[in-house]
């Protein structure tokens, strides 16, 4: 039952191919939340390997701690945390909907709605972090 | 196998692989790091970036302050096992979907194994032997408790 409704993300510039036989996955909400969850999960994978190496600096001493934190504080390291923060918030919404979708049967019928339940809660979360975030990054 | 024979099994209930099913155990625990993740990790974020003056605000005396809670301690190396185990286990998966069995597979899989190891053990430690007030150091740079 291939409905179009929320088909938005993926509006194909022509007439849309038709999809191959029997699958509401390829191209559709189903594949790019999967997609982004893949990419965030490694990039947050990535991240953190770097983060507990800084971390352990406080083992080193003050200075060379406080030196390597201090590179987080500047302009483009504070957009680059803004990167990695919506990639976390997108792959932990994300993550629950799968949760929900492999345990509660109304979520499994309901996947596609869920997804842009993510996607605005997503933006919820963003748009009360970014400014302020961005306010300590470039003032003081 | 002798047991199998002599009940009347239906077919579907048959071939059972003995033991425990270790692909089923990692994926009840990608769910389960998941949900703890999500309170560990938004609470992480909160407290160092939007608190006060977020990031602006964090050097060594934020993590001595941070780390003179028992609290604290406990919140970073759950959420480190947690995170690392979670995250290491995803890359294995996505590793299986992208190579073919062999050397280059074992080689990848070693090495997520080993990386999530040793910095297991290194954050860890690094949590627990942690010196707030490391002899030496200029006052100015420790956590404000360090001078009574
Ligand atoms: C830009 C965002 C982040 C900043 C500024 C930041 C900052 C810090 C700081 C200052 C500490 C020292 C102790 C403490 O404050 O609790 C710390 C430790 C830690 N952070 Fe973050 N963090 C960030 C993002 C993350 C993320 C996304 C994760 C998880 C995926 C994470 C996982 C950890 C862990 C596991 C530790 C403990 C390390 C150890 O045991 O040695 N952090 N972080
Ligand atoms: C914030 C809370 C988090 C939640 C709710 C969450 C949830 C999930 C879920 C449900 C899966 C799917 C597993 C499956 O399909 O069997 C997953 C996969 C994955 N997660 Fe997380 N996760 C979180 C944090 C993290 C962190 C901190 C990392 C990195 C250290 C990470 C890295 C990954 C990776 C690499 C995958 C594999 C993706 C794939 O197979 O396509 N996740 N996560």
């Amino acid at each position: 039952m291939p409905e179009t409704s929320a088909g938005t993300l993926t509006t194909p510039a022509k007439p849309a191919k038709q999809k191959p036989g029997g699958t509401l996955y390829r191209g559709r909400e189903g594949m790019w939340s999967w997609v982004l969850h893949r990419i965030t999960g490694v990039a947050i994978f990535f991240f953190l390997l770097v983060h507990i190496l800084d971390t352990a600096l406080v083992r080193v001493s003050p200075e060379a701690y406080n030196a390597v934190i201090g590179t987080y504080q500047t302009p483009i390291m504070g957009l680059g945390e803004v990167a990695l923060v919506g990639a976390i918030v997108f792959h932990a919404f994300n993550g629950l909907r799968i949760i929900l979708v492999d345990f509660w049967s109304w979520a499994t019928r309901h996947q596609k709605v869920l997804f842009w339940i993510v996607i605005a809660l997503w933006v919820v979360t963003m748009l009360a972090f970014t400014p302020r975030h961005l306010i300590n990054v470039f003032s003081h | 196998m002798t047991a199998i024979e002599t009940s009347a099994l239906k077919p579907a209930d048959r071939p059972r692989r003995r033991g425990i099913n270790l692909e089923k155990w990692g994926w009840i625990y990608m769910r389960a790091s998941g949900v703890v993740l999500i309170v560990l990790i938004f609470g992480h974020l909160f407290m160092n970036l939007m608190v006060g003056d977020g990031v602006k605000a964090i050097d060594f005396g934020f993590v001595g302050g941070k780390w003179a809670d028992p609290f604290w301690q406990w919140w970073d190396v759950l959420m480190l096992w947690l995170a690392l185990i979670h995250g290491a286990n995803g890359m294995r998966t996505i590793v299986n979907d992208y190579t073919n069995p062999g050397v280059v597979q074992k080689v990848l899989k070693g090495a997520l194994f080993a990386a999530a190891a040793v910095l297991i053990i290194l954050g860890t430690l690094v949590v627990f032997t942690f010196e707030p007030c490391p002899v030496g150091a200029p006052a100015d740079l420790l956590p404000s408790f360090c001078a009574a």
